[in-house]
């Protein structure tokens, strides 16, 4: 296998979702240890409760109160709990029907093992110690072999209502860019710019990525490009981004390095913002540890000649 | 239907458990050559693109517009992309040809698995208000599925494992498989699934090229015509639906004309073994069909690209000629939420 690069990749992010009326009062109902159903129009009392009924599409708000007792409908084992789900020791894994409910909840059931477990069972909802208006208000399901809860009579209103929920999503990645960006990556190292030449139409790209964009044809053959290079085109940033230490204005431009078909962008440096223009010749700034040039700079040759770089805009 | 429209080519990679040194471009682009090679097009001969991926696979927005390096996009292409199985990205460029706006279209679909943690990665697509917070993964969901099928009596562990074994012996002879042969059926993953019930995890690609009318009979000389192709959705609560039955498969099949007259092979997008048992009986396959004589899903399951794998699978053997009538499925969501149903066929002989 050809050499590659390598680095952990995490995509992380709190997704912040609003809730619709139905939900709003499921999950404030779970906070307040109530567990609320749907009337769908068929008269089936959904648990967990949709919004539109899932036969005919109407609209669903008639909220009723089921158990927080049921029956495990189907089971399976978890030895190998994962980050994230409800339980960090081995349990299973239940649909659940509550007593008055005609549909299942998902939830996880806290047994000893899977000799333990069975569909038919009787099951009871173990609260969170703490809640905040969310599905993991569960905790988890428990054996329970007592009789039936009776229910209450909550029909979904209470005081400060839950509106949305924050649900962290994180996901682990090993991100591999192939053998095209991983020789450019490389190239960089050694304050190299290399692209790759199409065999087809022979043109340079810049980062290569493998492909031609306009032939569709695999590239590989490898060509040093720059370091020197023609403005194609800019625009001036007058909005300081966070977290960036650069002052603003400042001109971010297309540079067509020579030898090179396609502009990559980058930030032009000394020179004042307002005398940056198409045709300027630059060349890249590298600063102490960095990985790829910190901004370009004029090199004071002329400008290039327009009919030299028009194709590139 | 006024148009006529076939599966003229079919390609698909060597799928393996990882493919670091290639990009998805890198990934891909063999794949589009080659299918194109089959037909003697060029990618600006085609008419209508369309390709399903996932960016939740590699893990960064708007994945899909690099792979499109692999296809050339100059001069300007009419384009389009589903976040799922190819499979539905061929279901739009079939209805495109039916509207006779194109007479050949390029589907292709590719799935990296490698980079991520599969299993996790698919939670993504769940409920996010009642179920993703609880991460319960892909093979949970589809044991659930299992022991359904278990207490109904409709299988058990050792007819799970059969349908394992039988599809990896399937894939002996098929070169791009990424398990073959004898395969130990293992422990529980998540039972009552053992880690021989469930799909290898891997990276791969596809695509096919289809074409309508005379078109598709000078790309092919014996072209798989699409006699009918839909594909029908269930509600997304699990608890809602009879996990042992799939209704939405059987919609579709009927839908597409399935049950009028009997298929003799059928290519089953059935990641998990308890899943092939519940498509034969929502499409009332008796022993007679072939089932999966490439492996099916079990022996290669490149995601976004094993739902299209089974459409040309299908098509290449009635290009062979070793069938007239098959049918092809593919799913995607948990528990086969989503399900697309093909019938396929070559002229009479």
């Amino acid at each position: 296998m050809p050499h590659v690069l390598k680095a952990p990749l995490t995509v992380e992010f709190p997704f912040t979702r609003s809730l619709g009326p139905v939900q709003s009062a499921f999950l404030t109902g779970l906070r307040e240890r109530v567990v609320l159903g749907v009337r769908a129009t068929d008269g089936r009392v959904l648990v967990p409760p949709a919004e539109y009924d899932p036969v005919t599409a109407e609209e669903i708000r008639d909220l009723v109160e089921v158990a927080a007792t049921g029956t495990v409908t189907t089971w399976a084992w978890n030895h190998d709990p994962r980050r994230g789900q409800p339980l960090d020791t081995p349990f299973a894994w239940v649909l659940v029907r509550l007593d008055g409910a005609d549909t299942a909840l998902l939830h996880a059931l806290d047994v000893p093992g899977p000799d333990a477990v069975r569909t038919g069972l009787r099951v009871r909802v173990r609260w969170a110690a703490e809640r905040t208006g969310a599905v993991t208000d569960i905790a988890c399901f428990e054996p329970y072999d007592g009789a039936p809860d009776r229910p209450g009579e909550s029909q979904g209103a209470f005081a400060d209502p839950v509106r949305g929920i924050v649900a962290p999503a994180r996901l682990d990645y090993t991100y591999s860019p192939g053998r095209a960006q991983t020789a450019y990556l490389d190239a960089l190292t050694a304050r190299r710019i290399v692209g790759e030449r199409c065999p087809s139409c022979r043109k340079v790209y810049v980062p290569p990525r493998g492909a031609c964009p306009t032939c569709g044809v695999a590239t590989a053959e490898q060509v040093e490009v720059g370091p020197r290079g023609t403005v194609t085109t800019f625009c001036i940033v007058n909005i300081k981004a966070k977290n960036l230490d650069i002052e603003v204005p400042y001109v971010y431009a297309h540079i067509a390095l020579d030898g090179a078909d396609l502009a990559l962008h980058a930030r032009i440096g000394g020179i004042p913002y307002d005398q940056v223009r198409m045709g300027l010749r630059v060349e890249p700034v590298w600063t102490e540890g960095a990985r790829y040039p910190e901004h370009y700079r004029p090199t004071g040759e002329p400008d290039a000649d327009y009919d030299t770089y028009k194709e590139l805009l | 239907m006024t148009r006529e429209i076939a599966v003229v080519a079919f390609a698909q990679t060597d799928h393996r458990r990882t493919s670091d040194e290639l990009s998805e471009v890198e990934l891909l682009m063999p794949v589009l050559h080659q299918v194109l090679d089959r037909t003697g097009l060029k990618s600006a001969d085609i008419g209508f693109t369309c390709s399903g991926s996932s960016d939740y696979l590699a893990g960064r927005a708007f994945s899909f517009t690099l792979a499109l390096d692999g296809v050339g996009a100059w001069p300007p292409l009419s384009e389009s992309h589903v976040e799922m199985d190819g499979a539905w990205a061929l279901y739009e460029a079939w209805t495109k040809l039916l509207t006779g706006e194109a007479d050949t279209a390029l589907v292709y679909a590719y799935g990296k698995s490698s980079p991520g943690s599969l299993r996790d990665v698919l939670t993504r697509q769940l409920d996010p208000y009642y179920v993703a917070p609880l991460w319960p993964d892909s093979v949970t969901l589809a044991a659930l599925q299992a022991q359904a099928l278990i207490d109904a009596g409709h299988t058990d562990e050792p007819a799970l494992a059969a349908v394992a074994a039988r599809s990896r012996a399937d894939a002996e002879t098929n070169s791009h498989a990424q398990l073959r042969g004898s395969v130990p059926h293992g422990d529980y993953l998540v039972r009552p699934l053992r880690t021989g019930d469930c799909p290898p995890i891997g990276d791969g690609a596809a695509a096919v090229v289809l074409a309508a009318g005379d078109r598709a009979r000078q790309l092919c000389a014996r072209p798989a015509w699409i006699r009918g192709i839909d594909h029908r959705i269930e509600a997304h609560s699990l608890g809602v639906r009879d996990l042992t039955d799939s209704p939405s498969t059987r919609l579709a099949a009927q839908r597409t004309g399935a049950f009028e007259r009997p298929v003799e092979l059928a290519e089953l997008h059935a990641p998990f073994t308890s899943q092939e048992v519940v498509l034969r009986r929502a499409l009332r396959l008796g022993d007679d069909v072939r089932v999966n004589p490439s492996g099916g899903a079990l022996a290669a399951n490149p995601m976004m690209a094993a739902g299209l794998i089974r459409v040309g699978e299908a098509a290449a053997a009635v290009h062979r000629g070793d069938c007239d009538r098959a049918l092809a499925h593919a799913t995607s969501g948990p528990c086969l939420q989503q399900n697309l149903v093909a019938v396929l066929e070559g002229d009479p002989r």
